[in-house]
């Protein structure tokens, strides 16, 4: 059994797993409103940014933190840094976000609605694996696939190719064995975890 | 000093205008800036929002390959890459443990002793400039910095992070006159540009329209991700805001190119999707030896 730090099987509380990997310490959240306030996506989010500090605070209730962990917002976040940089408590939420992120995806509890976004990062870092760079014209086609949404794109791609900026080819890094072996031990071993 | 340049993924594809203007001018103040080594992808938004430890180490690779090529700062045009590079090397200079882990990762020793740099920094650094000039880039500017240049404030730490100057002062300085407006540092919708589109198309129309409703004649830019969401974005925009949007998207060293001179071509104007029609001073109207409307604006339609 799997007691890894993303592990379901981690009794604490979600709010101090998150303080003892991200430092953002959301007892000290008073509730202000100002990340809400500022955040450019907080009307298309089930809870705004404000609202998952709450969820977090209220420890009792784990079906509260568990709203947090399901919710669409965690996947929605910019990581724009606009309620850090505005927030009187200098609490650091979108590292928080990537942190909730990462637990959300570990329990299997990831918002349906974040389909096209994680399948989007997936073909971006598929791209990275095998090339070490982002591989442009490889991904675009990746996530049509992974995603479904087969022309959406694609009709962007043609002016992109005679304005000579998709490449047909990727670049590649000389090293790709390392880049390899650091998938491996990373993003790879903890999406074979059982 | 030595200066590295890390162009990052999309300099060498969807932003090559960058790159190809960066080094132009570059070339024209006689600053060398060799690549950092075999570099890889920074990992961008979907490693720090997939795996931190991956997240850390993509950019901490590149970073330990400017170490060993004994560069002293690398230059990170792209106000993304910049970010991950940044957080990444306060990270692991804070936290010894999770250094050496990353380390491990990597199969370097990472030390962190290059800095990192964005571009209105190493602008802001070239001396001489004004001297430089040929053609005054006389126009009305929005300067547009997005989130990443000047936040997190506390790693950055670079300029104001909601009212910064530095290109505003860099505009000056090649004979702009930049605007005071709402949107210099509100974000795009950044890597959302693929998966959610609508998103995107909502929050850069309304960065375009207020450039707009102030008089601006472009927008000036430092970050590929916005160029793309601002510029090839545009239909989408358009048709979203229901009305059309002319202005250029331009990046600072399309700008600063064009004021010391150089040929449109050389700094990739033609390959916007926005036709840029002007070249440097009011008066000289349409671009003559890149009209970017000839074909390229064209096969958009498809
Ligand atoms: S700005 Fe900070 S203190 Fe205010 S509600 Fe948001 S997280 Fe809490
Ligand atoms: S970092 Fe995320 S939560 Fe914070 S303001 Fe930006 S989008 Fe909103």
């Amino acid at each position: 059994m799997s007691r890894g730090p993303d592990s379901p099987h981690d009794r604490r509380v979600l709010a101090d797993r998150v303080l003892e990997r991200t430092g953002v310490d959301v007892a000290r959240c008073y509730q202000c409103g100002k990340c809400s306030a500022g955040c450019p996506l907080a009307a298309d989010m089930d809870f705004p940014p404000s609202q998952i500090m709450h969820l977090l605070q209220l420890a009792d209730f784990p079906e509260f933190a568990e709203l947090a962990l399901r919710s669409h917002t965690i996947w929605l976040c910019l990581t724009c840094e606009l309620c850090f940089c505005r927030c009187p408590m200098e609490l650091d939420i979108p590292k928080l976000m990537d942190a909730l992120r990462y637990e959300s995806r570990a329990q299997k509890k990831v918002n349906p609605k974040a389909r096209d976004i994680i399948a989007f990062h997936r073909a971006f870092l598929d791209s990275v694996r095998y090339t070490g760079r982002l591989f442009e014209m490889g991904q675009v086609v990746d996530y049509k696939l992974r995603s479904g949404h087969f022309l959406q794109d694609m009709l962007q791609a043609p002016w992109m190719f005679f304005a000579g900026k998709l490449h047909l080819l990727p670049e590649r890094v000389r090293d790709r064995r390392l880049l390899k072996r650091m998938f491996a031990k990373t993003l790879k071993a903890k999406e074979s975890r059982p | 000093m030595k200066t590295g340049f890390y162009p990052g993924c999309s300099m060498k594809g969807s932003a090559r205008e960058y790159s190809e203007s960066l080094l132009a001018v570059a070339r024209l103040l006689g600053r060398e800036l060799p690549e950092v080594p075999d570099w890889n992808c920074c990992g961008a938004t979907a490693a720090h929002n997939l795996d931190r430890d991956l997240a850390l180490a993509l950019p901490a690779r590149i970073l330990a390959a400017a170490e060993k090529a004994g560069m002293d700062e690398v230059l990170v045009p792209c106000a993304a890459c910049y970010s991950r590079l940044s957080v990444t090397r306060h990270e692991l200079l804070e936290d010894d443990a999770l250094r050496a882990r990353i380390s491990g990762l990597i199969e370097a020793d990472y030390r962190g002793t290059a800095r990192v740099i964005n571009i209105l920094e190493w602008l802001a650094g070239v001396d001489g400039l004004e001297g430089l000039i040929k053609t005054p880039f006389a126009r009305k500017v929005a300067c547009y910095y997005g989130c990443l240049l000047v936040r997190p404030a506390g790693i950055v730490k670079f300029d104001r992070p909601e009212e910064p100057q530095s290109m505003d002062r860099l505009m000056k300085r090649i004979g702009a006159e930049p605007l005071d407006w709402a949107f210099k540092t509100e974000c795009c919708g950044a890597g959302f540009s693929v998966s959610r589109t609508d998103l995107v198309a909502r929050l850069s129309g309304l960065i375009l329209e207020d450039a707009v409703s102030r008089g601006a004649e472009a927008v000036i830019v430092a970050c590929p991700m916005c160029h793309l969401n601002l510029d090839l974005r545009r239909p989408n925009i358009e048709k979203s805001s229901h009305k059309k949007i002319a202005i250029p998207v331009i990046y600072v060293t399309q700008a600063i190119g064009l004021a010391l001179g150089i040929a449109p071509k050389k700094l990739g104007l033609q390959r916007h999707k926005v036709a840029v029609k002007f070249a440097a001073a009011p008066s000289s109207g349409t671009l003559k030896d890149a009209d970017p409307s000839a074909g390229i604006s064209k096969s958009g339609e498809v």
